[in-house]
């Protein structure tokens, strides 16, 4: 996030005047309200705002939105932002990506961009399929999935995008999925991160990988497969009939049944966003026997790239005068007289 | 070129005691400073107010085991009173120092020329490393040179004693004291390499002193040894030059330059992002001393990831730079691709190596033409134009900027290693004289109440529209577009119109360069010898050779390779012949052909060292013969 000058907006203002063209029922549609719902609630200005893409279903975004917008190549959209914020730290920017634009085709520049710790916040939507190339699979597929490059299922091994995004050294890592209303209070803590926000939205691809994220993101019924983290608050879910807790001998989590309320007695963690070990264990649990892990999983600012690199910027120019003729006859010069 | 002495050759020559040109090589092993000892020999020659060119020639290998064949770095000197545009075709003077120097520069060597080689280095492991079963020194089949033979190693040794350096550290002082007996042959002051050592060894005294030292005694080496035979003192008159201010520059010096020039001429911050790869790196190394200049440096992960840095600083209001050499050209290429869609000013360096893939990393070619004019996919147009001297890479650099920023487009500036590295007297321009071209942004809507992101104006160029300012918000990406709002558009009328607009674009550039002049003779006539980039030297002085003898040649050179200026095809027309001398395997010769229908011969040279004046005089000898 900047520090800005807060600007009055309504939902509306943020809607462009291009023809949505996501398939119906897509779950971009779900991201792209909650993302228009809570630009206003920030106060942003749609004329300071940059949403910059790649390519794939979820790259299509910035068409949607009524603010500056650029639709760059497949996977690069890291480093197109990393040189809009360079030459103007002052705009606010987003990154749109999806599993195979991110994490795929542009894993190396969304490493980069991460451990540099650019000022801005990436959506990487994750719907562990290729769409807008009818329905390959994908980094994120899970072992066994059947496309058209993978007719018997595919045998190599996912990886985490929020495991990825630690393992890179991110100052902010977050979860959500399309449908959940908690998305707007997500995007709104990625905001206000100064510093590269790494938001990761499982995205559910109606055509080509329809309801994989069922277990724990179907509208109604899964909510006891969700565990919202809350900074200061215990690791509950199910209504708070089980937590997380640590086991003192494997040194891993393990989940807990919370009898009356007494969470505490059931040695339940309390979440602590900059713990960044707790952290690796909460993107690790595997789905099954553990809920899913979702809300801000880390949080522990640090200096940013865009301001380190102008303040140096700014050290190298001070008490120099800016003398085009005296920069070119620099080094030891001789003179041919007339 | 420093030189106005156009009509008076410049062969090199050592007969009598004032020549007009001399070449100087010399060569040693990686670890033996050679490429320090050319520079500052280039240093103190520059100085002494000659014309001089020069060919650093060295391994890929950092550090290549010491001795060996393949470890010889060597660096090419040629200066005189008049105009120099090689680093010269045969040396006349060798120094040697082992004999894996020796071994691999003794072809070049003009018959006559001077051998100085160190019999210190001269032992049994080294001429076996060298792979020669003998001693050349001593087996007499040196015997078409003039040899000067003696243990500069020892020497060295001594008269370093003084300051208590280890052997090792003493004999690094070995090119010092070359270099000082360098300087008492030409007549060089030895005052400027005094400031320069101490410079650098500021932090260790004792080690200037010793250098210092070294450089004195090889200098009174010759002061007193007298030598009978082949060592004597030769004075080079200084060259006769415009007055002005002078200084020496390479040519990544002075593409730096001329980009920081380019972007205050237009007004802008320059923002560059770059990837660390040989021989383009000394941009990045050069730039990153300008930041007063508003200029920012980003080295990014990839090639992909600098170039792409760079369109989105240009996206955001400044000029986006990237510098590269082919094998990074490469990977930029779809990114060139989504700055040309977008319409956004671009400037991309590229320094020529021998190709294809890691090729030849640290040798010369000019073999990124076709790259360069046609490779990317989709029809692609972008401008293209080519630096024919480290000096010349200046001018180029500032029109690169000002195409790019005019024609909101990306733009290619093509240099080679060879003019990377080189280094030449360079007349110190004053800024003053460059027309500034300011940039202006969009700051309203430009069609009534609406705004038209790819409206053109009289040029075919779309208007600059930096994020930040108020009411212009607009989306914009590679997917084909609208010819007016810029939304997507893929209807077959949109696709056809955008493409001749783009193609329309660049072919316009054109219509703001300056027509083809002949740079040596007639405007018509017998043949012309056609070239581009850092085949300007050996051209010009092999047409200057040829038309001495009476031939009826033309030189022309190209910098604007794409568009090509409006009247070359006429020009070209006028020509019985056209040779077209390329160090690739004819390239320019293809496009010249496409464009015109001309009958142009190709020249070619892929051997990863420059042309030598004699070969193009022999290509034009036996073209019309």
């Amino acid at each position: 996030m900047n520090e800005m000058t807060k600007i009055e907006t309504t939902l509306k203002d943020w809607e462009s005047d291009q023809e949505v063209r996501w398939c119906p029922g897509c779950g971009d549609y779900a991201i792209l309200k909650a993302v228009q719902r809570t630009l206003p609630q920030i106060g942003a200005d749609p004329a300071n705002t940059v949403f910059v893409s790649g390519i794939g279903c979820s790259s299509r975004f910035p068409y949607y939105i009524e603010s500056y917008g650029f639709h760059t190549i497949h996977g690069r959209a890291p480093a197109f932002a990393t040189g809009i914020k360079l030459a103007n730290p002052e705009l606010d920017v987003w990154l749109v990506t999806g599993d195979g634009d991110g994490m795929s085709i542009g894993g190396n520049h969304t490493m980069h961009l991460l451990r540099r710790n650019l000022n801005c916040q990436i959506m990487l939507f994750n719907n562990e399929i290729y769409g807008l190339t009818k329905g390959q699979y994908s980094p994120t597929s899970r072992v066994g999935t059947t496309s058209p490059s993978t007719p018997m299922g595919s045998v190599d091994r996912p990886l985490s995008p929020c495991a990825f995004a630690l393992g890179v050294n991110a100052r902010f890592v977050a979860r959500a999925f399309d449908v959940s209303k908690n998305l707007p209070e997500v995007l709104k803590a990625a905001h206000a991160h100064k510093g590269a926000a790494f938001v990761e939205i499982f995205q559910n691809c109606i055509v080509y990988n329809k309801d994989v994220f069922n277990d724990f993101a179907a509208p109604k019924g899964a909510e006891d497969q969700q565990l919202w983290l809350e900074d200061g608050q215990p690791m509950v879910f199910a209504k708070g009939a089980r937590g997380i807790a640590l086991d003192l001998d494997t040194l891993s989590l393990k989940v807990v049944d919370v009898v009356d309320g007494d969470w505490q007695g059931a040695g339940v963690l309390v979440h602590n966003v900059t713990n960044r070990a707790i952290a690796h264990m909460l993107v690790e649990m595997p789905f099954g026997p553990f809920p899913m892990a979702l809300g801000v999983l880390y949080d522990d600012p640090r200096p940013t790239f865009e301001e380190s690199v102008l303040e140096q910027n700014a050290r190298a120019a001070e008490g120099k005068e800016l003398d085009l003729a005296r920069l070119l006859a620099k080094g030891q010069t001789w003179t041919v007289e007339g | 070129m420093a030189s106005v002495a156009e009509d008076r050759p410049a062969d090199s020559m050592m007969e009598g005691s004032t020549p007009e040109a001399v070449v100087v090589r010399f060569a040693g092993d990686s670890g033996d400073g050679m490429q320090l000892t050319g520079g500052q020999f280039t240093l103190s020659t520059a100085l002494a107010g000659n014309d001089l060119a020069t060919f650093p020639d060295f391994p890929a290998e950092i550090r290549a085991p010491q001795g060996t064949l393949f470890g010889v770095s060597a660096f090419q000197i040629n200066f005189g009173s008049t105009a120099i545009e090689t680093a010269g075709d045969a040396p006349d003077v060798l120094v040697a120092m082992n004999p894996a120097a020796l071994k691999t520069n003794l072809a070049a060597l003009k018959p006559g020329g001077l051998i100085i080689a160190d019999t210190g280095e001269f032992n049994r492991r080294n001429l076996d490393k060298a792979k020669y079963d003998a001693s050349p020194l001593e087996d007499g089949s040196l015997a078409k040179w003039d040899v000067l033979a003696f243990d500069i190693s020892a020497l060295t040794v001594e008269a370093v004693k003084p300051f208590g350096l280890g052997n090792k550290e003493a004999l690094r002082c070995k090119n010092m004291w070359t270099l000082g007996l360098a300087l008492w042959m030409f007549d060089r002051p030895r005052d400027p390499i005094y400031n320069w050592l101490r410079g650098k060894f500021a932090k260790s005294p004792e080690l200037a002193d010793a250098n210092i030292a070294a450089l004195d005694a090889g200098h009174a080496y010759g002061e007193t040894a007298e030598l009978a035979g082949p060592l004597k003192k030769l004075h080079i008159d200084p060259v006769e030059s415009e007055p002005g201010l002078y200084r020496t520059i390479t040519g990544a010096e002075a593409v730096s330059l001329g980009l920081v020039a380019g972007a205050q001429l237009a007004r802008l911050p320059m923002f560059f992002g770059g990837y660390p790869i040989t021989p383009a790196s000394a941009i990045l190394h050069n730039l990153v001393k300008m930041k007063e200049f508003g200029v920012t440096t980003f080295q990014a992960e990839d090639e992909i990831a600098a170039i792409c840095s760079a369109i989105g600083a240009s996206y955001a209001g400044q000029l986006g730079v990237t510098s590269s050499s082919g094998p990074g050209i490469a990977l930029k290429g779809e990114a060139m691709g989504l700055a040309i869609m977008t319409e956004l000013p671009l400037v991309i360096v590229n320094s020529q190596r021998g190709g294809p893939s890691t090729g030849l990393p640290t040798k010369t070619e000019q073999s990124d033409l076709y790259q360069a004019v046609f490779g990317r996919n989709g029809d692609a147009p972008m401008p293209v134009i080519a630096a024919r001297s480290p000096a010349d890479a200046f001018e180029c650099a500032v029109e690169a900027c000002r195409i790019a920023t005019q024609y909101m487009t990306p733009v290619m500036l093509l240099t080679d290693g060879y003019i990377g590295n080189a280094a030449e007297p360079w007349k110190v321009p004053d800024p003053a004289d460059f027309a500034p071209f300011p940039v202006s942004f969009l700051q309203e809507k430009n069609h009534g109440d609406q705004l038209l992101p790819f409206a053109r104006d009289e040029k075919g160029a779309r208007p600059w529209v930096k994020p930040g300012t108020p009411g212009l918000m607009h989306r914009i990406g590679g997917i084909e577009k609208n010819p007016g709002t810029g939304n997507i558009d893929y209807s077959p009328e949109a696709h056809q119109t955008m493409t001749e607009a783009r193609r329309d674009k660049v072919l316009g550039v054109a219509n703001s360069i300056p027509d083809q002049e002949v740079c040596l003779g007639e405007a018509s006539g017998r043949m012309a010898v056609v070239g581009w980039g850092s085949t300007f030297g050996p051209i010009h002085q092999a047409v200057r050779r040829a038309r001495r003898r009476g031939v009826d040649v033309a030189h022309i050179h190209i910098r604007h390779i794409w568009p090509l200026p409006k009247n070359l095809g006429e020009l070209l027309k006028g020509y019985d012949h056209v040779l077209v001398p390329e160090m690739n395997t004819g390239q320019l010769k293809t496009v010249l052909r496409d464009q015109y229908l001309v009958d142009a011969k190709p020249l070619n040279k892929v051997s990863g060292q420059p042309f030598t004046i004699a070969e193009i005089e022999a290509a034009i000898e036996g073209a019309l013969a």
